[in-house]
C-alpha cells in the first residue's frame, strides 16, 4: 500500500483485517514519520521497541483471525496517562523521572483491545494551558502554518502533542484529556476531531489529576468515526474511580450515519460575543445550515449564565489543582531539592519542580480555599456552577437534542503571541468549551472550514449527559458537508 | 479584592512554594489580574442556590472494607528520591 500514515484509523483497521497491510508495517511507517517530525516536539518519548513488540503480537492474532476491536492500531498517548514501566511526566520537571508501576485504566483498555503504543505525547504542564507552551519539554509546533508564512503556530492545549501528532500523521489517533477545553480547542486548531465525553464516561484512574470534578479522558483522531471507535474502547465503568458511571458502553460507531432528521439543535444567543470575528460567525451559520439541510430543526436557545462559566472555572479548577498537586512534596516520588528542614525541602522542591503557570494556579487555588475567602470565592463559584448546569437542563427540557457553538473564538495563534503579561488573555481561549466541563456534559469539536489565512476552524456540539451517540451522528453531518480536511504537507520532514 | 505583597508571601508559604523577592511583584500582578477577572461573579444572585457537589447525579458506590490490593512495597517506593528498607526518608522533623 502507499503511505500508510495517510490512512484514517477506520481505514487502517479494515485494511489490517483484510490483511492488505500488517500492524508491523503500520508501526514502522509511523515510527519513521515520528523520527522525521522531531522538530515539531509532539512526542516527549518514543517507544519503538514496545510498538514493534505489540505490533508483532497483533500480527499473530490477525493471522489467526482473532482480531480485537483495535488490533494493530498505532496510537500516541498523552503524557498525563500513567503507562506501566514507561516514563510518565505530565510534562513537568517535578515528574521528570517518574516511571509508574501501574497502567491507567483507559490505556489498559486500549491495549486490551489490541492497540499499539507509539510513544508519549507532549502537553501543557499538568494540562494547565491552552497552547502547549507551559510544557517543561518546550512548546509543540503545529503542522499548520498560515498561508504564505513560516511563523510557528501553537497546536492548542493542553493536548497539543495529541492534536499535532494526529494532524501531522504521526499516529492513527491519540488519547487526550479535557478539563476546560483541552481536547476540543487543540482539535479545532489542527483540523482534527476530538470528543470530551460526559463526566464519568471514562475512568480517571491512572491519569495525572488536575481538577478532579472537571477532568475527563477522550480521544483526538482524524475523523468522527475514528473518535467513535476509540471512545468505545476508552469508556466504561471502573471500580477504581468512584465517579465513573456504571452504565453500558454503546457501539458508538453504529451512531454514524444515523438520521438526524427531526432533531432540535439549539443555538445559544449568549455565545454570540461582541467582537466575534466575522469568519467565526459565518462558520457557525454554515454549520447550522448544514444540520438544517440534513433535516434538523434549528432553534435559538438561552444559556443565561454563560459569561460566568470561565471566571467560575478559574476558581474551581485552581482550587482542586492546589489540593491535587499537594502530593508533589519530594517524598514519595518525583523531584527533591534539599532543604534545612522538611518545610524548606517542600518549598524548594515545589519551586524548582513546578513551572510558572502551575505555581500561579496552585497559589490562586490556595488563596480561594484559605480561611476567610472560602465562602466568598469557592462556595460562590460552586453555586454558579449549579446555575450553569441548570441552564443546560432547561434547554434540554425544551426538547433540544444538542447545542451548536463555535469551538474557539479564533484560529490558532503564534507561539509566544498570547498570555505574556496577563494570564487571562490565554484563559479566554476556552470561553466556548469551559461551560461543558462545568456542567459535566459531552462536547465534540469537528472541523468545519478554514480561516482567511487558511487555518482550520472548528464547531462544537454539546450533548445531553451520556448521549455521545447523538453527537457522533450530528458531527458526522458537519464533517461530510465540510469535506475531508486536507492535512498540511510534511514541511518538517 | 486584591492581594498585597505580604499576602502573596503568605499564600506561597501555605502552598509550600518558595518565592524569591524578585518574583513577588510579578506574582502579585498576575494573581490580581486573575482575581479581577473572577470579581464579576459577585454580581450573580445565588440566593437559595445549592453549591454543586456532584457533577452527575449518582450514588456513591460502597464496598466491603477489606484489603484488595498491595504486597509490593518495592514498587511503591520505586520512584522515591530517598528510601531505606522500604521507608521514605525525609529530613528530621522533630528536634
Amino acid at each position: 500500500m502507499s503511505d500508510l500514515t495517510n490512512l484514517t484509523l477506520a481505514e487502517a483497521r479494515d485494511a489490517l483485517v483484510r490483511r492488505e497491510t500488517s500492524a508491523t508495517d503500520i508501526a514502522k511507517a509511523f515510527l519513521a514519520a515520528m523520527e522525521k517530525a522531531r522538530p515539531l516536539n509532539a512526542y516527549v518519548l518514543e517507544t519503538p521497541e514496545q510498538a514493534l513488540a505489540m505490533a508483532a503480537q497483533s500480527d499473530e492474532r490477525l493471522a489467526r483471525g482473532e482480531a480485537r476491536p483495535l488490533e494493530g492500531i498505532a496510537l500516541g498517548v498523552k503524557d498525563l496517562y500513567a503507562t506501566k514501566g514507561v516514563r510518565t511526566t505530565a510534562s513537568s520537571k517535578i515528574l521528570a523521572n517518574f516511571v509508574p508501576g501501574y497502567e491507567s485504566t483507559v490505556t489498559s483498555q486500549l491495549w486490551r483491545d489490541g492497540a499499539v503504543m507509539l510513544g508519549k505525547l507532549n502537553n501543557d504542564e499538568f494540562a494547565m494551558g491552552s497552547s502547549n507552551e507551559t510544557s517543561a519539554f518546550g512548546p509543540v509546533q503545529s503542522p499548520w502554518r498560515r498561508e504564505g508564512s513560516n511563523a510557528a503556530l501553537v497546536p492548542g492545549g493542553s493536548s497539543g502533542g495529541s492534536s499535532a501528532a494526529v494532524a501531522a500523521r504521526l499516529c492513527l489517533g491519540a488519547t487526550a484529556t479535557d478539563t476546560g477545553g483541552s481536547i476540543r480547542q487543540p482539535a479545532a486548531f489542527t483540523g482534527t476531531v476530538g470528543i470530551k465525553p460526559t463526566y464519568g464516561r471514562c475512568s480517571r484512574w491512572g491519569i495525572v489529576a488536575f481538577a478532579s470534578s472537571l477532568d475527563q479522558a477522550g480521544p483526538i483522531a482524524r475523523t468522527v468515526r475514528d473518535n467513535a471507535i476509540l471512545l468505545r474502547s476508552m469508556a466504561g465503568h471502573d471500580p477504581k474511580d468512584t465517579t465513573s458511571a456504571d452504565l453500558p458502553v454503546p457501539d458508538y460507531e453504529a451512531a454514524i450515519g444515523r438520521s438526524v432528521k427531526g432533531m432540535r439543535i439549539g443555538i445559544p444567543k449568549e455565545y454570540r460575543l461582541a467582537g466575534m470575528p466575522a469568519e467565526i460567525e459565518a462558520l457557525w451559520d454554515k454549520g447550522a445550515k448544514w444540520l438544517r439541510d440534513a433535516g434538523a430543526e434549528i432553534v435559538e436557545v438561552s444559556l443565561p449564565h454563560t459569561k460566568y462559566a470561565l471566571p467560575a472555572y478559574y476558581i474551581v479548577a485552581p482550587a482542586e489543582a492546589s489540593s491535587n498537586l499537594a502530593r508533589y512534596d519530594g517524598v514519595r516520588y518525583g523531584l527533591r531539592e534539599p532543604g534545612r528542614d522538611i518545610v524548606e525541602m517542600y518549598e524548594k522542591t515545589r519551586a524548582a519542580g513546578f513551572g510558572a503557570e502551575v505555581r500561579r494556579r496552585v497559589m490562586i487555588g490556595t488563596y480561594v480555599l484559605s480561611a476567610g475567602y472560602y465562602d466568598a470565592y469557592y462556595v460562590r463559584a460552586q453555586k454558579i456552577r449549579t446555575l450553569i448546569k441548570r441552564d443546560f437542563e432547561n434547554v434540554y427540557a425544551q426538547g433540544v437534542h444538542a447545542i451548536l457553538t463555535p469551538a474557539t473564538p479564533s484560529a490558532a495563534f503564534g507561539i509566544g503571541e498570547k498570555g505574556g503579561e496577563d494570564p487571562v488573555e490565554m484563559y479566554l481561549n476556552d470561553i466556548f468549551t469551559v461551560t461543558v466541563n462545568m456542567a459535566g456534559l459531552p462536547g465534540i469539536a469537528v472541523p468545519a472550514g478554514r480561516s482567511s489565512e487558511g487555518l482550520p476552524l472548528g464547531l462544537q456540539l454539546i450533548g445531553r449527559a451520556f448521549d455521545e451517540e447523538t453527537l457522533f451522528s450530528l458531527s458526522e453531518v458537519i464533517e461530510q458537508a465540510a469535506g475531508r480536511v486536507e492535512l498540511p504537507q510534511a514541511w518538517w520532514a | 479584592m486584591s492581594v498585597d505583597q505580604a499576602t502573596v508571601r503568605r499564600i506561597a508559604h501555605l502552598a509550600r512554594i518558595a518565592v524569591t523577592d524578585e518574583e513577588v511583584p510579578h506574582l502579585q500582578g498576575e494573581l490580581n489580574a486573575i482575581l479581577a477577572f473572577v470579581e464579576q461573579l459577585a454580581e450573580v444572585d445565588v440566593t437559595g442556590v445549592e453549591p454543586m457537589t456532584s457533577v452527575t447525579p449518582m450514588m456513591m458506590k460502597k464496598r466491603q472494607d477489606e484489603v484488595t490490593d498491595g504486597g509490593y512495597a518495592e514498587i511503591i517506593v520505586g520512584n522515591a528520591p530517598l528510601t531505606e528498607d522500604h521507608y521514605f526518608v525525609v529530613p528530621k522533623v522533630v528536634e
